[in-house]
């Protein structure tokens, strides 16, 4: 099974049903589409089910009870040279059987919901092929051998993602924050392909086994790449850096995070499925990836890791504070999570009970897909109701939507980190790497952990409880209860995964080197946070459960900060700021003044000049047989002449 | 030998068959339907390309006059194919046409005196082949029976070859004279460069430069293809042009291997002009046919820039782009044949707003057209990297940096042809054209390999894999 090309099925049937429903979606298959599609995945997660099954307790230890990298099957696409090559390949470790169990999981979620909630959508077919091109693009991802087929598929969830966030392509908001997305993950991509570039042309290979085998024991690649510099740090770690830029684009880290909020102009259900549980952690899952490089080979790019991450998680928790849009709300948090995986694979070390933090980060990873495309439906099904983005058209709603409340008060809860739902121990391994290995990342962690709870709070008492009645009942044909069956299955799903996830000994499955790592629950340990979050959920009840005017005394008093929060820090503005002020004055003007009268002129005068040479050798070709002789014979002759007199060797 | 004589020359055989067959049909007249003897012609060149790829065996017949390898199997295989392409692509225009059994007996003459010249092992029989794959394409450009234009083709057709083929005879009787012998074989042994082999084989290369349309040697091209008809223009563009670069490329490495140097340089000098000059007019045409002439002289220069790395790489690069070649370049070619059999159009202005009436149609021609730039990814962009790359390895910069830049002028005039189809307004756009399913059929397969080709890399592979 495990070395057999079944496995390609996984991310081969999405690609059928995109063609499929791409091609003949719109004419014949109109209202099929969702169920082939769903049909489909459900087909590869049944397939991916059983490969995680034969991998973790059958087939997949070696000799000594380690997890074996196996390479299912391997494809040489274009080979360069003898050594360099771009596969096609599928590489079955536990961290990408992990990520294709969650994507086809989320993604069928995402298929099952969207039925209900796309229903009637004029673009359903279209909607449809899209979401099976993104979820084929992700496991080509997730399951690629080679660093390069890794950028392909890459640049192919960039670009399904820009037509998911851009689906409703009359809206305008939608259309710039496709854009937005796709521009701004270009320039990251940009730093990936170069540092694809450095690190292959040091390592002679693009293949990730031989890559991490060359760069991690001491050869002469290794020397090479270490001995090599340029501004005084080494070619590995700018290799490793840039590469890590490109993961920062996709997981939206801070600078590269302002496409995530816009982005949640897309459908709802798309946000559950990229911008929660796959797309976005694409980041974390090729630094995880890379992980035996940064970790043994270059300790400083991992640290830009730790610090990029926790900042990141910090200082997105802040904005998540101050947001009245749900959906932006829950962007910002996902930011923040994601910050979480990324530092805690900054502080882990590579093997045995140093590879805390990198077994914590998947684990995280893992939770946190369930749980956030969870709250991503929830969200969606509430919007549905309303028909409104803005928590001050919610209110009260916990009586009509039953459902829906119970199962978003359970992903809130786990988010939060209490026990004994998913986030609180994924998040407690977190914390306990970072406490063993970097106390001050610890403390802002934990304070983190704390807003968390808060900001969670403050999204669920603002939606369920503040107002007793929604005021604005402008719809009231609309309120038809809380949706169909088919949106209400997979929140349940998910409800339950969300409480039960947290229960599985990860550690046994995922460690930094494929041995098992045993943890053990420290209940003095988990203390702390549990409390500090309980906190923020009191804080939050104490602000939000009436509507009371308190959190605007406090807005009032923070002043300038609270409006710097609210203004997401001017990251924005700071952006907008850069390329309009300054790069379209101080670049763009200027090089449009040399483009628009020296370029442009260079060029007429060149294609002056090319005109009026080709009209002066019209006459040339005059169309006289006898004439072409002579020119034939004068060209024979000058290459007689040249050749014999001239050129002698 | 009995046995491998059957076996060896089954291409040549098979097409000798499918003439006589058709002569026969064309005595006996019996019958009458058109769209049946059509039929009878396609199903019979398919089965002729299908027949290529069984029973290939290398070997050498008439003590050396003939020989064969899987490289060669393979050349023939790629013209069947093209000719198959065409054949299928004609089918409008040879239904109005009263003598359409003549086109093929002709075709099939000039395709099977490529195959003999692909295969010769041996000079004579290398001209031999050349002028029996000649002598038919000039009856063939006075195809088009009652236009002017078509009988003016086909004389300075016939002319200017006989021109050529006197040089290139001198040639070949200057390199017997100081060798001793007309036999691949052998030949290499004697060449030492004196001035008088130098003298022959600048002689015997400016024979071929005039097959490919050379500069200086191309003044035929462009007449030639705007007179002849569009069946036969795309034959002799794709086809003829194809067969000498295959006879070209393996006479400059195996026979003339010793003058490397010598040939090196003269194949820089030819690359500048013919990419230079094609450019320059391909910039100024109007008539689209005219535009692909010169369209094709320039992409002669890159193939020539392959052939400059002087080893198997550029070979390999240069065989695989002639694929790409025929594909893109038959996709164009087959949309002008339809537009031309049904308004008589040819213009590049005809073209404006094509696309409102004829939208995939358009963006077949837009896809050929973007091949033949080179734009990825296109196969076409595979196909000029690999010749850039192989021609980069003898690092002469300059000229690689002259290629690249020509292939940013050629884009301007390629994207006239998609701007006429996409952006020029029109009051009345041209009609919707109707083909027949075998030119349909034809154009599906042109789209295909030219997408395909490029991702899929069997081909490539399979090509360097018969070379080394």
């Amino acid at each position: 099974m495990l070395h057999s090309k079944i496995i390609a099925l996984v991310p081969l049937l999405p690609f059928a049903v995109f063609l499929l429903t791409g091609l003949f979606g719109r004419k014949y298959l109109k209202n099929f589409s969702g169920i082939l599609g769903t049909l489909s995945l459900l087909v590869a997660f049944v397939i991916s089910i059983y490969t995680a099954y034969e991998y973790f307790f059958i087939q997949g230890r070696d000799a000594n009870g380690i997890f074996e990298k196996i390479i299912a099957f391997k494809y040489t696409w274009l080979q360069f040279s003898p050594g360099v090559s771009i596969d096609m390949g599928v590489v079955l470790d536990p961290i990408s059987i992990m990520m294709i169990v969650v994507v086809t999981f989320i993604s069928l979620m995402v298929h099952i919901y969207s039925m209900g909630y796309m229903k009637g959508e004029e673009r359903y077919a279209t909607y449809y092929s899209f979401l099976s091109l993104f979820t084929f693009s992700m496991l080509g991802l997730v399951l690629a051998s080679n660093i390069f087929q890794i950028y392909i598929f890459w640049e192919l969830v960039g670009v399904s993602s820009f037509l998911l966030i851009g689906f409703y392509y009359d809206k305008p908001s939608a259309v710039a924050a496709a854009k937005k997305a796709f521009i701004v993950t270009r320039f990251a991509d940009l730093g990936f392909l170069i540092g694809i570039l450095i690190l292959a042309f040091y390592s002679g290979t693009l293949d990730f086994g031989t890559l991490i085998e060359r760069f991690t024991t001491h050869n002469e690649y290794y020397s090479a790449v270490t001995a090599a510099s340029f501004m005084g740090v080494s070619a590995l770690t700018w290799g490793l850096v840039l590469v890590f830029i490109g993961g920062a684009g996709k997981s939206a880290m801070f600078p590269f995070h302002v496409w995530l909020p816009d982005a949640m102009e897309g459908p709802t259900p798309v946000s559950a499925l990229i911008h929660a549980a796959t797309m976005v952690v694409a980041g974390v899952y090729l630094v995880a990836r890379l992980f035996p490089v940064f970790s043994l080979s270059c300790p400083p790019a991992l640290e830009v890791v730790t610090y990029v991450g926790i900042f990141s998680s910090l200082f997105a928790a802040l904005i998540a504070c101050t947001q009245t849009d749900i959906k932006r709300v829950l962007a910002y948090s996902t930011m923040s999570q994601i910050g979480f995986m990324m530092f805690a694979l900054g502080v882990s070390g590579y093997g045995g009970e140093h590879g805390l933090g990198y077994m914590a980060s998947m684990f995280h990873l893992f939770t946190h897909a369930m749980f956030k495309a969870l709250l991503f439906l929830g969200a969606g099904a509430v919007i549905h109701f309303v028909h409104s983005n803005d928590m001050k058209d919610m209110g009260g709603l916990r009586k009509s939507m039953p459902i829906t409340h119970i199962t978003f008060l359970i992903a809130c809860l786990a988010i939060a980190g209490i026990p004994p739902f998913a986030g609180f121990f994924s998040k407690e391994e977190i914390l306990a790497a970072a406490y063993a290995n970097n106390k001050p990342v610890f403390v802002v962690a934990i304070i983190t952990a704390g807003i968390t709870a808060f900001y969670m709070f403050r999204l669920y008492f603002n939606i369920f409880w503040n107002k007793e009645k929604i005021e604005n009942h402008s719809h009231e044909e609309h309120s038809h209860g809380e949706g169909p069956m088919t949106m209400l299955i997979p929140l349940s799903i998910l409800a339950i995964c969300a409480i039960g996830v947290g229960f599985i000994p990860f550690g046994k499955f995922v460690s930094s080197d494929g041995k098992e790592l045993i943890t053990e629950f420290n209940p003095m340990f988990s203390l702390g946070p549990v409390v500090l979050a309980l906190s923020g959920i009191l804080l939050a009840l104490f602000f939000y459960k009436k509507a009371n005017g308190k959190s605007d005394k406090v807005a009032e008093a923070l002043g300038g900060i609270y409006r710097a929060t609210y203004k997401k820090f001017y990251i924005d503005e700071i952006y907008l700021f850069i390329t309009k002020k300054v790069v379209f004055n101080l670049v763009g003007r200027p090089a449009a003044w040399i483009d628009k009268n020296i370029v442009d002129g260079v060029i007429n005068l060149s294609a002056t000049v090319a005109d009026n040479f080709s009209e002066a050798i019209r006459p040339i070709q005059s169309g006289k047989v006898q004439q072409y002789a002579i020119y034939f014979f004068i060209g024979a002759l000058s290459f007689a002449v040249l050749f014999i007199y001239f050129w002698k060797n | 030998m009995g046995n491998d004589f059957f076996i060896l020359m089954k291409p040549e055989l098979s097409l000798m068959l499918i003439i006589f067959i058709l002569l026969f049909l064309k005595i006996w007249d019996g019958i009458k339907e058109v769209s049946t003897l059509l039929m009878i012609a396609n199903v019979l060149l398919l089965a002729n390309f299908v027949a290529g790829f069984f029973l290939n065996k290398e070997g050498v017949l008439f003590s050396g006059m003939y020989h064969t390898t899987s490289l060669i199997a393979l050349e023939k295989n790629v013209l069947a194919f093209g000719t198959l392409l065409i054949s299928m692509m004609a089918w409008d225009w040879l239904k109005k046409h009263e003598h359409l059994l003549e086109f093929y007996i002709l075709i099939l003459s000039t395709l099977l005196g490529m195959n003999f010249m692909i295969s010769s092992g041996n000079f004579m029989m290398l001209y031999l082949g050349l002028e029996l794959s000649t002598i038919p394409l000039a009856a063939l450009c006075n195809f088009d029976l009652d236009k002017l234009k078509s009988s003016e083709a086909a004389l300075k057709m016939i002319m200017s070859s006989a021109f050529a083929s006197c040089i290139l005879l001198f040639g070949i009787s200057l390199l017997y004279g100081t060798t001793g012998s007309l036999a691949f074989s052998e030949m290499p042994a004697h060449l030492d460069g004196g001035m008088l082999q130098l003298l022959a084989f600048i002689f015997v290369f400016v024979g071929f430069a005039f097959k490919l349309s050379i500069v200086p040697f191309h003044f035929w091209t462009a007449d030639v293809y705007e007179g002849s008809p569009v069946a036969v223009t795309s034959y002799l563009s794709v086809i003829s042009k194809g067969a000498i670069v295959f006879v070209f490329v393996t006479t400059l490495l195996n026979l003339f291997g010793t003058l490397g140097t010598i040939w090196y340089h003269m194949l820089v000098i030819s690359i500048v002009m013919t990419i230079t000059v094609g450019n320059l007019f391909a910039m100024r045409q109007e008539n689209l046919k005219r535009f692909l002439a010169f369209s094709s002289i320039t992409q002669v220069g890159y193939i020539l820039l392959g052939l400059t790395n002087g080893g198997s790489a550029g070979s390999a690069a240069s065989i695989y782009f002639l694929i790409i070649y025929i594909f893109s370049n038959l996709a164009a070619f087959g949309i002008i044949g339809m537009v031309s059999v049904q308004t008589g159009k040819e213009n590049m202005s005809d073209f404006n707003g094509f696309y409102k009436k004829n939208p995939l149609l358009g963006w077949v021609l837009a896809l050929a057209m973007f091949s033949l730039a080179g734009i990825p990814p296109t196969a076409g962009f595979f196909g000029k990297m690999f010749l850039v790359t192989a021609g980069a390895v003898k690092g002469n910069y300059l000229l690689i940096t002259f290629a690249a830049l020509n292939m940013v002028v050629s884009l301007y005039y390629y994207l006239r042809v998609v701007k006429a189809i996409f952006v020029n307004p029109n009051e009345s756009p041209m009609e919707a054209i109707k083909g027949s399913w075998s030119v349909k059929i034809a154009l599906g397969i042109c789209m295909l390999g030219v997408i395909a080709t490029g991702f899929y890399s069997g081909i490539y592979d399979y090509i360097v894999s018969i070379l080394s």
